[in-house]
């Protein structure tokens, strides 16, 4: 974890109640996940209770309250994805990696995750990996785009 | 000013005198018809989660269904507390509470005024309903914080913030009592022993009874659970 | 670059640009959309950047937003011509650049009708684009969204200019009603009489709003109108602001497309340099600022009201609507809310007049309509028709029709808060109220196809279980009674039906969508309504006779 970026992002937002969602979004980004500790620091600056700042952080799927893995495994649930085979890549990726929605590996490696339509459904169903979208994809190629990612 | 501007509607039949800036829902308690509630309390901003003061509004020949804690007063409305849609919303918005907290007394006597079946829907004894009292009192009359949303969608759950519950909440114990299943005692209960046993700060002195008393209901054992 | 002072300064400048630029010069548009970056044209776009520089400064290379056929990117568009390249990889490119030094065409990578045969190379031939009228996406193979000066270079901002030079914003306001235009965010509601409304509202401080959200599954036109031409929207919003009296917007849009909030940054920092943001636009007098604001993933804060709790900062818990938020919005002022694709019609309407936009489209809704195909089409991708046009139009002279040779079951419109008719219905036109009353409202505009081995009540569990991940919780029925569905739905796909679900199911949907709070609550069981409306029988089948087939 930056800690001094982080201080960074608070500071810019001392005593504006009102940014609470922009300072989590930045924070998020930077350290991809919020420490408790960073939430205190942010509650007392901002000066927003801190039980209104666990609400925003844990209503949020963007947020996340536990640490990641070093890589982010996107399965696109979409509508047209899921149309298109969406439940069978998911199924591979949970055989493969162990993991279900949500959850992140013991050695950190993986966090898995389903969700989101990003926009791209001519080329679903989709795995994306740290951002990098694996369009067409079918269970068989799963496993090499994963061995990629170390 | 316009807040003391009378204006006269229709509750159930019955001509309603009612100032500019009120709902309905206390224009109808203002002439004692009741309308049932379960987030409302008269201390806190009005909320409109629990939906079940629902209420029939016709403006001008069109028929609407509104919450009455929220929907302001105006001339001419015709108000029905009662009707067959009425009935029905209530009905199933018991049912579907009582998936969740089957024996809180406050729906067992809904559930008997509206014909609601406390086994209709999939049970999932959580025991809180999200009416949210707990956290908005404790934000707004209490200004604490010390109990709070977390997540959203049927997720959503309320929690203790024991960094603050351990200091503020045995000599407060205000929401307790204004919970409608006694989920906010056992919630703090577990948070207690499972982040602060022991520790909790001790009243200094012996607390009056919060008011209004709504009841203070002995928690279930956990075990109860069906 | 110094402020642009006033609108002659504005076309003065304009004229620079279109003088600095050879119309006969090859110029190469690579497709930076969201499928066609997905399927890396970012590689695509380097390689004709290298092999570019090798060949001098003899063709120029763009990096442009969506060109509307996603299904068969990466898309490259030659100019002049339209020459269109399809599934072009890195490969591709020394061929391409060396044919278009010559003037000529690569065959093999052109449109090709699969049934016939028969080739197409221009965009104006090929199947997928000719059925359209491209009047707001049909510029994004034109400009890099980064750079103010292409959108200049197709007349862009010059609606702005005629409104604060020609125009009152009363007449603006005219203008945009007379067009009636309506809203193209789902209810259709005429933007006019809501900008009319704000406008009219006591408050001096009013704000306009751009959402662009789109958190609509499957619906992803607004992205690529928004990540394309991002200068579009925010001149309507402009002129609106004007309109209306706002001193202020926001664009409120997805935190996770790296390349919509890139352009949108940029777009608004262009503007502002240019002088088309900030106080006294183009010497008009009219002081207007722009601020950006992202949703953090979830489907209700696009919401109108729960949009506006956002900005605030507060959760983005939807707020009971007796009072508007055109007359109390954003911090209890007078707020007003239109989609990316309503404010990108602003400008036409502006410059072409309110008569040529009535001529388009449908007696009750006029204009252009921007659809996302997808689902099981064999041509998917960002589709721009006149209000009207059968849907047969955009199934199968647009689509291609239905993928691997199977016939059509069913058309879904609106997303998970949208309804699926049967394939029976195909004649239908597009238009907000015909489509309404059949119970597939247009939504946003995403529709998909579903093939003959669509389980309808596979397709309603999927859909509920989305919108249960993507309600706040505030509202019991909406928290409670979605869950409900979704655990009766799951029973019946697993064939585990039982007597009374269907009333069940019934009565949930009945109180869920009239005691909801906010919209997606309302609308939740919509797309199940319309089941129990068209496809009863595949629900029926689940009780009687368990896993009974589809």
């Amino acid at each position: 974890m930056c800690e001094q970026k982080i201080d960074g992002i608070i500071e810019k937002y001392r005593g504006e109640p009102g940014s609470l969602i922009h300072a989590l979004v930045e924070i998020q980004h930077e350290n991809h996940w919020l420490p408790r500790e960073v939430l205190h620091k942010i509650a007392d600056a901002l000066t927003v209770p801190f039980a209104q700042v666990m609400q925003i952080a844990s209503f949020y799927k963007t947020f996340s309250l536990t640490p990641k893995g070093r890589h982010e495994v996107h399965v696109c649930t979409g509508m047209t994805c899921h149309l298109r085979g969406a439940a069978k890549l998911r199924a591979k990726v949970e055989e493969l990696t162990g993991l279900k929605d949500g959850e992140t590996d013991a050695e950190s490696r993986f966090t898995y995750e389903t969700g989101a339509c990003l926009g791209s459904c001519s080329i679903g169903p989709e795995l994306i990996v740290d951002g990098k979208h694996y369009g067409r994809m079918t269970p068989e190629k799963i496993e090499d785009v994963l061995k990629q990612y170390e | 000013m316009s807040e003391l501007t009378e204006i006269v509607l229709q509750i159930d039949g019955q001509e309603v005198k009612a100032t500019a800036g009120m709902t309905v829902l206390q224009a109808a308690q203002q002439a004692g018809i009741t309308i049932p509630t379960l987030c409302h309390h008269e201390k806190l901003e009005a909320f409109g989660g629990c939906r079940l003061c629902m209420v029939e509004v016709e403006v001008r020949g069109w028929k609407n269904y509104v919450v009455s804690c929220l929907y302001p007063v105006a001339k001419d409305i015709i108000v029905r507390t009662r009707s067959e849609k009425v009935d029905k919303i209530r009905k199933v918005l018991v049912e579907e509470l009582m998936a969740h907290a089957p024996d809180a007394p406050e729906l067992v006597k809904l559930a008997e005024e509206y014909g609601a079946d406390r086994d209709r829907f999939e049970r999932d004894a959580s025991f809180c309903i999200v009416c949210g009292l707990c956290v908005r009192y404790c934000n707004e009359v209490k200004q604490k914080n010390a109990v709070g949303f977390i997540d959203n969608g049927a997720r959503r759950e309320i929690s203790f913030i024991p960094e603050v519950a351990k200091e503020e909440c045995w000599g407060c114990q205000e929401c307790f009592a204004i919970c409608p299943t006694s989920y906010a005692q056992a919630a703090y209960l577990l948070t207690e022993a499972l982040a602060f046993p022991g520790q909790r700060k001790a009243p200094i002195h012996a607390i009056k009874p919060p008011e209004p008393v709504r009841r203070v209901i002995p928690i279930m054992p956990i075990a109860a659970t069906t | 670059m110094p402020k642009l002072q006033s609108a002659a300064e504005l076309e003065k400048f304009r004229a620079e640009i279109l003088a600095s630029r050879d119309p006969a010069k090859p110029c190469i548009a690579v497709c930076a959309g969201a499928a066609c970056d997905g399927m890396d044209s970012a590689a695509v776009a380097a390689a004709f950047v290298a092999e570019g520089g090798k060949l001098g400064d003899k063709i120029e290379v763009r990096t442009t937003g969506c060109h509307g056929y996603c299904e068969k990117g990466p898309n490259v568009v030659v100019t002049p011509g339209d020459i269109c390249y399809f599934e072009v990889q890195p490969g591709d490119v020394p061929e391409i650049m060396a044919a278009t030094l010559k003037g000529e065409v690569v065959e093999r990578l052109v449109y090709q009708d699969p049934n016939t045969g028969a080739k197409a190379v221009h965009m104006h031939e090929v199947p997928f684009y000719k059925h359209q009228t491209r009047l707001l996406i049909g510029d994004n193979p034109k400009i890099d969204p980064m750079r103010i000066d292409d959108y200049l270079a197709v007349g862009g901002y010059a609606a702005l200019v005629k409104a604060l030079s020609e125009m009152s914003p009363v007449q603006v306001l005219d203008e945009v009603k007379k067009a009636n235009l309506r809203g193209r965010g789902g209810g259709g509601f005429p933007a006019g009489s809501k900008w009319e409304t704000t406008r009219n509202a006591p408050e001096k401080t009013k704000y306009v709003i751009v959402n662009g959200h789109e958190g609509e599954s499957a619906a992803f036109m607004d992205r690529a109108m928004l990540t394309g031409n991002p200068h579009k929207v925010l001149e309507g919003l402009i002129i609106g602001a004007y309109a209306i009296g706002a001193q202020k917007g926001f664009m409120y849009t997805r935190h996770d497309m790296p390349l919509l909030t890139k352009h949108v940054r940029n777009a608004l920092a262009q503007a502002k340099e240019y002088g088309l943001l900030g106080k006294n636009i183009l010497g008009s007098g009219f002081d207007f600022e722009c601020e950006l604001h992202f949703d953090v993933g979830i489907f209700v804060s696009g919401e109108s009201s729960a949009l506006m709790r956002s900005i605030e900062g507060n959760p983005p818990e939807p707020r009971p609507k007796y009072i508007r938020t055109s007359v109390s919005g954003i911090w209890d002022k007078p707020s007003n809310l239109n989609n990316v694709e309503t404010w990108a019609n602003v400008p036409q309407i502006i410059t072409r007049g309110a008569d040529w936009f009535t001529s388009i489209g449908s007696e009750k809704s006029k204009g252009t309509k921007l659809i996302s195909l997808s689902g099981n089409v064999v041509n998917s991708g960002v589709v721009e028709v006149p209000m009207g046009t059968p849907l047969r139009t955009l199934v199968f002279d647009i689509g291609g029709g239905v993928r691997d040779g199977k016939t059509l079951k069913a058309i879904h419109f609106g997303g998970a808060m949208g309804g699926s008719i049967p394939a029976d219905l195909i004649d239908a036109p597009l238009d907000f109220d015909g489509m309404s009353k059949l119970g597939a409202p247009i939504g946003a505009g995403g529709l998909l196809l579903m093939d003959e081995d669509t389980d309808m009540v596979e397709v309603a569990r999927y859909l509920m279980d989305f919108l249960v991940n993507e309600s706040c919780g505030k509202c019991a029925p909406c928290r409670e009674g979605m869950p409900q569905m979704l655990h009766i739905l799951t029973n019946l796909t697993k064939g585990e039906g039982k007597p009374g679900d269907l009333e069940r199911l019934e009565d949930l949907a009945e109180v869920t969508g009239l005691a909801s709070l906010c919209a997606l609550g309302k609308t939740s069981a919509d797309p199940l309504k319309s089941m129990f409306r068209y496809f009863k029988p595949d629900y029926e089948s689940r009780i009687a006779g368990g896993s009974a087939g589809k």
